[in-house]
């Protein structure tokens, strides 16, 4: 019930929404059809306005028609008089132009005149079959040739700097001067400037030492020429681009030559700098004028600018190496001359100076610093932050050619040459090269084998890390040659010394009136001075080599004293009985005792140690003894003196022999042919020998 | 082909002196001269008969002395000439002399060498060379290629011209000269030049070579310092005008060419002591003998400064076959110098080296033991030259 009662009233809600909905549209129908109404009664009042509009409008048009008719020619007239307003303008230009041409000359304004110029000529051109265009263009070209001319002058009075000649040249292009010559000329004008660069530049050279040092010098060239040369370049670039490789060409040519005299100077430079020292500098000027040239390189490849200068600073590289060589020699030889005086010097003092084996690390560290040096200057050459550094020649060559063989193997070899040269001096008298330096070179040689050379190859490979695969000397070729001068050094060490003694041995045998000597009282003196000189080399010798093996030795040297003797006694023992078979016998006992000794080579080679050393001086003096012995005729007490001689050097040379059997028999053998060569001879009793040797 | 063994004779003294006997082209024959100061000297005349290798001998007497040199003349075969010790008391003189060998010496004499009591064969003394004003001979020489009539002999610093006249009975000094400067200058060696028609002697003193014209004994050149040391021998290049060998204490051999001295043209260095002897083969002067007092005698092959043509080529087309015989490629390039052999058999020092004058494939060796050793160029290297 309550929802129907509800639903009525809503019902009736909405029936009374609905009544006033209507009531208000009615309204608004109403009103809206007054609007329409009013609007109809306007419009057709418009409709009336606008037809008079359109017969007034006809009546305009009508009126306007025949006022644009009355117009129509005075128009025409009008607008003929303004093209020939136009024209007369013109024609006053051209008929002004020549004092406006000589106004701009005047003036200097050359490029305003060049415009006119350039605007007239076409036309001058064209009427130039009228007489009196025909007179403006002569003027004008008179005038115009002036311009040129005095462009030209401008151009060549060379006052004004490269830009302004840049432009001379661009408005005389403008004026249409034949371009070729403009180049040659332009060229030509430049060449005068940078001639007037290079003549500073050999100012600086000068035939006295050079004030500004190596890198101001690349300076000033790499500022006032190469900047000079690069402007030029890329002026006529810009300027004759139209030329083609004709053009191009000529500019390639030009900085060609040019750079070339460039080039004569700056080596002309770098050769006064070969003789100093500086790397570093030099290095840093290389540098500065590599960078430099790279620039004009890049703008004219043509003219192989960069290459040439790639290949000054390779040139330039080469030669320090050979310079670095060089000093590496002179210092070597330098050192040899220190030794040479600490040799003679406490010589005169008369006392043992620095020791030999001080003098030879002296040598050796003098050296290896020195080449330490070398390889540090040198190394400058390929510093990463050097322009050149990674050209190939640089990466390559130069490490593996240049400082590896050239520098280093280079004066490894020579050192051994020159210590070699030692051994084939003319004098060989040994008066020339003091033993002691060739022992020392001997040393140092071998020294050198042993360590030093893959020591100093290793640093140099380690520094310059050798890429080329060009073959390289090895270590052990080096070694070995290293190895054979320190033995033909020692050989020759032996040979010297052994001289020295052997002059004395054979002094003393030849001078002596063996036939009518007295009987033997004491040793002579001179074998004292043997035994004394070669305990000396003994000593010398023991400072720089090792000790070396000896055969195991008879503690009883003493005892065989005897029995060396026993043989000449033998020998006496025939002499009084004149058997005619007595000769035979002791050729046949010597031949016996020869058959059983193996034979000796008196200059055979010696073994670095000092053994070997001293056994070659004793062989090679008791040979000599031996063959100057069979030279002489003894009288009885020459024979005797011969045997207490010998002795005496059997009781103290033994000891420095490797085999002491060898001293006896070469001792032995020139005793037996003392008793050869003596008519009487009657040896004397041992024991007698061994007292007076004991005594002396 | 095996090479013929060396044949060896003994000596029962000393001996330094040796020579071939340079008048003799057909057999083949040395002198030895002996050293002994006790007992009698000798000089075995020793043949040597090739083909059957068989060595005889036969011994003169030379009772003067010991004999330090000992030479024969060019022109007759019976004429020698010795440098020998006189023994006296007190001072050693050497003198020389000429002799001449008994007439009835003939080859095939053979003689026990122990037997020096049966009666020997004595030399007949032709002449004094007279020194008594000059000191001791160290050598005689004679003109090579000569008529046996002119003598060289050094005599302390002398240089004595002789001229033996009257078949050499008597000989006269035709001129002489002196070295002068500081010092005891000796000679040691001379040497008469094959060339130049014999005016032209070398000699050396200690470690100089010098060059002499007989004609006005003037010096012609002066080696100084040819050798570190004394200079012990020198030869001349019998094929090669200016070519002189020399050799000394210094362990090396030398070659000069007299026309530029400043240099030796080559040096050898191969023996270990002193070299006493250098002589070229009379007729291919690659061949050069070198004996030592290292006890070894070298035979080298100088080939670069003889006077065959070096790298010297046979024609082709005429020797084939033997071309075949030689191994590839040896015959194309050219000889190098070298050392053909060393011979080893002495024990002593070699004082003396010789070719022989008939055989020029066959030298002597003596040392100082008394052993001479005959001994000929290898077959290979002779028919190598040769052919």
């Amino acid at each position: 019930m309550d929802s129907e009662t509800d639903m009525v009233r809503q019902i009736r809600a909405l029936d009374s929404d609905m009544q006033t909905l209507v009531y208000e549209n009615y309204n608004k129908f109403i009103s809206a059809t007054d609007t329409i109404r009013k609007m109809k009664n306007d419009f057709r009042k418009m409709e009336d306005e606008m037809d008079r509009l359109a017969t007034n409008m006809a009546v305009i048009t009508d009126f306007s028609a025949r006022i644009s008719a009355t117009l129509q020619d005075r128009h025409e007239r009008i607008t003929k008089l303004a093209g020939v307003h136009a024209l007369l303008r013109k024609l006053q230009f051209l008929f002004e132009l020549p004092s406006r041409l000589t106004k701009c000359v005047e003036l200097g304004a050359y490029g305003q005149a060049v415009r006119y110029q350039g605007r007239a000529r076409a036309v001058l051109q064209q009427y130039q079959h009228l007489p009196s265009f025909r007179a403006i263009q002569d003027d004008c070209q008179v005038i115009t040739a002036r311009l040129a001319q005095q462009l030209r002058q401008r151009f060549r009075e060379g006052g004004s700097g490269a830009p302004e000649q840049a432009e001379c040249v661009e408005l005389l292009l403008a004026l249409g001067e034949p371009a070729e010559e403009l180049c040659d000329e332009f060229l030509a004008h430049a060449r005068g400037r940078l001639e007037a660069e290079l003549q500073s530049l050999e100012a600086e050279l000068g035939p006295s030492p050079p004030a500004p040092d190596v890198l101001e010098f690349t300076d000033l060239g790499g500022s006032g020429f190469v900047g000079g040369l690069c402007q030029v370049a890329s002026a006529y670039q810009e300027l004759f681009a139209a030329q083609g490789p004709a053009g191009a060409e000529k500019l390639a040519a030009f900085a060609r030559e040019l750079g070339g005299r460039y080039f004569a100077l700056v080596e002309r430079r770098l050769a006064q700098e070969q003789g100093s020292g500086d790397n570093s500098l030099l290095v840093r000027a290389l540098d500065r004028f590599h960078r430099r040239l790279r620039a004009p390189g890049a703008l004219l490849a043509a003219a192989g600018l960069a290459e040439a200068a790639t290949e000054i600073v390779e040139r330039v590289a080469r030669e320090r190496l050979g310079h670095h060589l060089q000093g590496l020699r002179a210092a070597f030889l330098g050192c040899l001359t220190d030794v040479r005086q600490a040799l003679a010097a406490p010589r005169l003092a008369g006392k043992e100076g620095p020791g030999l084996a001080e003098l030879l690390a002296n040598v050796a560290s003098s050296i290896l610093s020195h080449i330490k040096a070398s390889l540090a200057a040198v190394h400058l050459f390929t510093a990463k932050e050097v322009s050149f550094s990674n050209k190939p020649y640089f990466r390559g060559e130069f490490c593996s050619q240049g400082v590896r063989e050239g520098l280093i193997v280079g004066f490894i070899r020579s050192m051994c040459q020159t210590a070699q040269s030692f051994c084939d001096s003319p004098g060989e008298k040994g008066g020339a090269t003091p033993p002691a330096l060739l022992l020392l070179l001997s040393r140092l040689c071998l020294d050198y084998e042993t360590a030093t050379i893959s020591y100093i190859l290793t640093l140099t490979d380690e520094q310059f890390l050798v890429q080329d695969q060009s073959p390289v000397t090895p270590v052990s070729t080096l070694c070995a040659e290293a190895r054979e001068t320190a033995r033909r050094l020692l050989t020759h060490y032996v040979k010297v010394q052994g001289l020295v003694i052997s002059q004395m041995l054979r002094k003393s045998v030849e001078t002596r009136d063996w036939l009518s000597t007295l009987e033997p009282r004491n040793v002579r003196a001179v074998m004292k001075r043997v035994v004394e000189d070669t305990t000396a080399i003994d000593v010398q010798v023991g400072l720089l080599y090792e000790e070396g093996v000896r055969k195991a030795q008879s503690s009883d040297s003493s005892k065989r004293t005897f029995s060396v003797y026993s043989s000449s006694r033998q020998q006496g023992r025939y002499a009084p009985s004149y058997t005619p078979s007595a000769p035979m016998d002791t050729n046949l006992l010597s031949n016996i005792q020869k058959l059983f000794s193996e034979r000796i080579d008196v200059f055979s080679p010696v073994e670095f140690n000092k053994v070997s050393v001293l056994t070659g001086i004793i062989k090679i003096s008791l040979k000599t003894l031996l063959e100057c012995v069979r030279l002489r005729t003894f009288g009885r007490f020459g024979l005797q003196q011969v045997q207490v001689d010998c002795h005496f050097l059997q009781l103290y040379l033994w000891r420095f022999v490797a085999d002491e059997e060898l001293v006896h028999l070469l001792l032995d053998e020139v005793v037996a042919s003392a008793a050869l060569r003596c008519p009487d001879p009657v040896p004397m009793e041992p024991s007698v020998v061994e007292v007076i040797c004991e005594r002396g | 082909m095996e090479d013929d063994a060396p044949v060896i004779y003994g000596l029962e003294f000393q001996a330094r002196a040796l020579t071939p006997q340079t008048a003799e082209t057909d057999a083949i024959r040395f002198l030895v001269g002996t050293q002994s100061l006790k007992y009698d000297n000798q000089i075995h005349i020793v043949d040597f008969d090739d083909e059957n290798n068989i060595i005889s001998k036969n011994v003169l007497l030379h009772q003067v002395g010991e004999i330090w040199h000992i030479s024969t003349s060019p022109a007759d075969k019976g004429v020698l000439a010795t440098c020998y010790n006189k023994p006296s008391d007190s001072k050693v003189l050497t003198c020389a002399a000429v002799w001449r060998m008994p007439k009835e010496l003939e080859p095939g004499g053979h003689e026990s060498p122990d037997d020096s009591t049966s009666p020997a064969h004595t030399l007949e003394l032709l002449c004094h060379l007279d020194n008594t004003a000059h000191g001791s001979m160290a050598c005689v020489a004679w003109e090579p290629a000569g008529d046996g009539k002119k003598v060289i002999s050094l005599a302390d610093s002398h240089i004595l011209l002789w001229d033996l006249q009257e078949s050499s009975s008597q000989a006269v000094l035709a001129s002489s000269a002196s070295l002068e400067g500081k010092g005891q200058l000796k000679f040691t060696s001379g040497r008469w030049s094959p060339h130049h028609t014999g005016t032209q002697v070398a000699t050396a003193n200690d470690t100089t070579i010098r060059g002499w014209d007989t004609r006005s004994m003037s010096q012609i050149y002066c080696i100084e310092n040819a050798h570190g040391q004394l200079v012990r021998d020198l030869d001349f290049n019998p094929n090669k005008q200016y070519y002189l060998a020399s050799c000394g204490d210094d362990c090396k051999v030398k070659f000069w060419d007299t026309r530029n001295v400043a240099e030796p043209v080559k040096t050898l260095e191969q023996h270990s002591h002193w070299v006493w002897n250098v002589r070229y083969n009379h007729s291919h002067d690659q061949l050069v003998l070198t004996g030592s007092s290292d006890s070894r005698v070298i035979l080298s092959n100088m080939v670069s400064i003889s006077s065959e043509p070096f790298g010297h080529l046979v024609d082709d087309d005429d020797l084939s076959d033997q071309e075949e015989r030689r191994p590839e490629g040896k015959s194309q390039e050219p000889p190098q110098d070298s050392v053909i052999a060393t011979y080893e058999e002495h024990e002593d020092s070699v004082y003396a080296v010789d070719w022989s004058s008939a055989d020029p494939w066959l030298f002597a060796s003596l040392s100082y033991d008394g052993r001479l050793v005959i001994n000929r160029v290898p077959r290979a290297l002779k028919y190598h030259i040769l052919l």
